[in-house]
């Protein structure tokens, strides 16, 4: 579970994030929708203390982010963002065990896991020995996910994990992480500016404006009692632009 | 060839040694460094500002301004520290810019991910940051190691002895073998250590165990046979031997050899020669009891050392207050005077005297408006010059400064007119040069004196007697014979002063 209260970060004179407060349940995915800017990254990796909150707390699994070391509240939380960032010196199965070393584990013991969460994000083992830079966009993001789950964390986030995937990939990535974590009962905040995924991936979905959280619910309830206009339009772009893409493909414009 | 060679193990021992030592210095000191400022960007400025301005002080300077440094904080002036710690600071730019570079340079996204696994800062830094900046690193490390295994032959007029002694001395002695093994030497040392280095930067990053352990076993070899000399003589008998320095000309070198041979036949001591040391910086050593013995000259003691201005006097009046004063304000012995005068003379072809009638400086005046003058690094800014110059009103159209070892080969060349030469060279004699006079003595004497350290005068009455006995058995033809030997026929310095204990035919 995490739970939000008050939480503001300012830069300088300018508030980024305005005293944003939500909760995750248990096993439940929100989603932060917005434009760039909204704040949405930022109040993300407050959770995971890579921005410090200027005001506000932040409870994971029940304890206060800010009594907890950093790194050691890191290790405790899964994190995937679009950079990826694997570490191109070490091979695809030493990223990956990254976090295991980390916290200490055997050799043998981070041998085995490894194997292990190569089947959970269906990737081949025989690039287990490869290093970063020989895999595709696709394959390096499932590492990305792999390393994130090392650990097991109960809690993950994600900022745009898939925003830089081409289209099928990006398809074939959602659907195994939507498996994936309802499988492990995930307690997850997924960060992205396309309302589409969030509306396929999210059990709650969170609208940010300026740095303010502007309305949190179901993907139903949103679409049923939007905000503002804006809100509304912003719900319904997915289901335009279906029609439009329907309209074209049967010749109808 | 082959008594160049003899050299090579002692020289090339102690070339490896200082740049071995300075490299090493420098890595553990410009790392560190480079990752303070990676952290703490205010330091960014001073600290690659502090490193660059010393990279802009020419290598030679570097190293010579160490001399009076160490000497004024009361540490050895001379020999291996100033030598190892120029080099030191030489070092710290292209290792401290690379680090800096390198750790800039990784990935931002990288860096986020080693944040978000939950690295300390400290795993971020050896797990992440610098594996990923050490290609950069090494490239900075094997810059260093070009740069100091190059400059290290510099050591040479500072005291300690390397490569450069064969360049140095060389260069002095016309000997292009000595020249040619030095740099030789020294460009084989530098391709071996960077092969080294980029094996071991190679062997880390692709993380090669066999390489890693082949270039780390082969530095260390090379390491342990650098310092054994040194550890083979910390087991030896320890009595110190006497030193006798030299400046960096041949008349010095061979006067060395003289004195070891001497004092060898006459004590029975083991007896070591300093060669190409700085003009001053032999003086210096052997009242810090550095060096023990050298010869030097009354005049540029007078003018140098004394920093006596305008007339000197006759030879007698100028040696005995050289003596006296060195004895009163220095603590050092003038131990005796071996003969003969070389003097700063003005020397120019034969052709030009009789064209223009050339007798004297006086005559040198009238035409000096068309002629050009070359002479060594030190004249132009000595006292004998301004003197010369007032005294007689010279206005050259060109004066140039080179090394006096190439004086001769300019003036032979017609590249200028006349030179200042050196009294007692045997290449006055050998390209018929002639020698202007000085009717109104602005030039001092310069009579060649045997200086004994403090120490030396204290301790070693027995080497004391054995220089004394020099006292009056050179003269100025013998000397120019002895120079002649080294710089016309090619002789080693210990060969010609080897000539002199052999019966000679009458002159």
């Amino acid at each position: 579970m995490i739970q939000v209260e008050g939480l503001t970060r300012r830069y300088g004179g300018a508030l980024a994030v305005a005293s944003v407060s939500f909760r995750v349940d248990p096993g439940e995915l929100v989603a932060l929708v917005g434009d760039s800017g909204s704040g949405k990254t930022t109040t993300l990796k407050m959770i995971n203390r890579l921005v410090e909150p200027s005001a506000g707390k932040v409870l994971v699994e029940g304890r206060d982010a800010a009594a907890i070391e950093p790194h050691a509240l890191r290790r405790s939380i899964g994190y995937v963002f679009q950079g990826i960032g694997l570490f191109p010196h070490m091979t695809v199965a030493e990223n990956v065990a990254v976090p295991l070393r980390l916290v200490g584990w055997a050799r043998d013991r981070i041998r085995a896991r490894v194997e292990e969460l190569f089947r959970l994000v269906e990737l081949d083992p025989a690039l287990a020995a490869r290093f970063p830079e020989a895999l595709s966009g696709g394959q390096q993001q499932r590492v990305g996910v792999a390393r994130a789950l090392a650990a097991s964390p109960r809690v993950m986030l994600l900022d745009e994990p898939f925003g830089a995937l081409d289209p099928l990939t990006r398809d074939r990535l959602q659907r195994s992480f939507d498996d994936l974590r309802r499988r492990l009962s995930l307690t997850a905040v997924f960060v992205t500016h396309d309302v589409a995924e969030a509306l396929i991936l999210a059990d709650r979905i969170g609208v940010m404006r300026a740095g303010r959280l502007l309305q949190l619910g179901t993907p139903a309830e949103i679409a049923r009692n939007p905000a503002d206009d804006e809100v509304a339009r912003l719900m319904d772009t997915p289901r335009r632009q279906a029609q439009r893409v329907a309209d074209r493909l049967e010749g109808r414009s | 060839m082959s008594e160049q060679l003899a050299l090579l193990p002692e020289l090339l021992s102690a070339h490896v040694r200082l740049t071995l030592a300075a490299l090493a210095t420098g890595v553990l000191l410009a790392v560190p460094a480079g990752i303070l400022v990676s952290r703490v960007p205010r330091l960014e400025t001073p600290i690659l500002a502090f490193a660059g301005v010393i990279q802009t002080i020419p290598a030679l300077a570097l190293l010579a301004v160490m001399v009076p440094l160490l000497s004024g904080l009361g540490l050895p002036g001379i020999g291996t520290l100033p030598a190892f710690l120029g080099l030191v600071l030489y070092s710290l730019l292209p290792i401290l810019r690379n680090t800096v570079t390198g750790l800039h340079g990784v990935d931002a996204a990288v860096l986020e991910a080693a944040r978000g696994v939950g690295m300390t800062s400290r795993q971020r830094l050896f797990q992440v940051e610098l594996p990923l900046a050490l290609p950069v690193v090494v490239a900075g490390i094997r810059t260093a190691t070009a740069w100091t295994v190059g400059m290290a032959t510099l050591s040479t007029p500072v005291g300690a002895p390397s490569l450069g002694n064969y360049i140095f001395g060389g260069l002095q002695t016309r000997n292009s073998a000595a020249i040619l093994t030095g740099c030789a030497a020294a460009a084989v040392l530098a391709l071996v250590l960077d092969g080294l280095v980029r094996a071991l930067g190679h062997a880390l990053a692709a993380r090669r165990r066999g390489l890693l352990v082949a270039a780390t076993s082969a530095l260390l070899a090379l390491a342990a046979w650098a310092w054994a000399p040194l550890a083979a003589a910390r087991h030896a008998p320890a009595a110190r031997p006497i030193v006798v320095g030299a400046k960096p000309f041949t008349e010095q070198y061979v006067l060395a050899e003289v004195l070891a041979d001497s004092i060898r036949a006459a004590t029975g001591r083991d007896v070591k020669t300093l060669t190409s040391l700085g003009s001053t910086v032999a003086f210096d050593a052997l009242r810090r009891d550095e060096i023990d013995l050298y010869v030097d000259y009354t005049g540029t003691l007078w003018a140098t050392v004394m920093a006596r201005r305008g007339s000197a006097g006759s030879r007698q009046q100028v040696a005995d207050e050289v003596r006296r004063w060195l004895a009163e304000e220095a603590g050092v012995t003038l131990a005796a005077s071996l003969g003969f005068e070389n003097a700063y003379c003005f020397a120019v072809r034969r052709e030009t005297a009789e064209a223009l009638g050339l007798r004297s400086l006086a005559d040198l005046s009238r035409h000096a408006q068309r002629l050009s003058l070359a002479s060594d690094y030190e004249f132009f800014a000595r006292e004998e010059w301004r003197a010369v110059e007032a005294a007689y009103g010279l206005a050259f159209r060109e004066k140039r400064t080179m090394d006096p070892s190439l004086l001769y080969q300019a003036i032979e060349a017609r590249q200028v007119d006349a030179i200042t030469a050196y009294s007692s060279d045997g290449r006055i004699d050998a390209l018929g040069l002639v020698v202007l006079d000085d009717e109104k003595h602005a030039i001092p004497p310069y009579d060649a004196v045997v200086l004994a350290s403090p120490r030396l005068a204290r301790e070693a009455p027995d080497v004391l007697a054995a220089v004394r006995a020099l006292d009056g058995t050179i003269d100025v033809a013998s000397m120019r014979a002895l120079n002649r030997l080294v710089d016309e026929q090619g002789r080693s310095p210990a060969e010609a002063a080897r000539s002199r204990n052999q019966p000679r035919t009458s002159e």
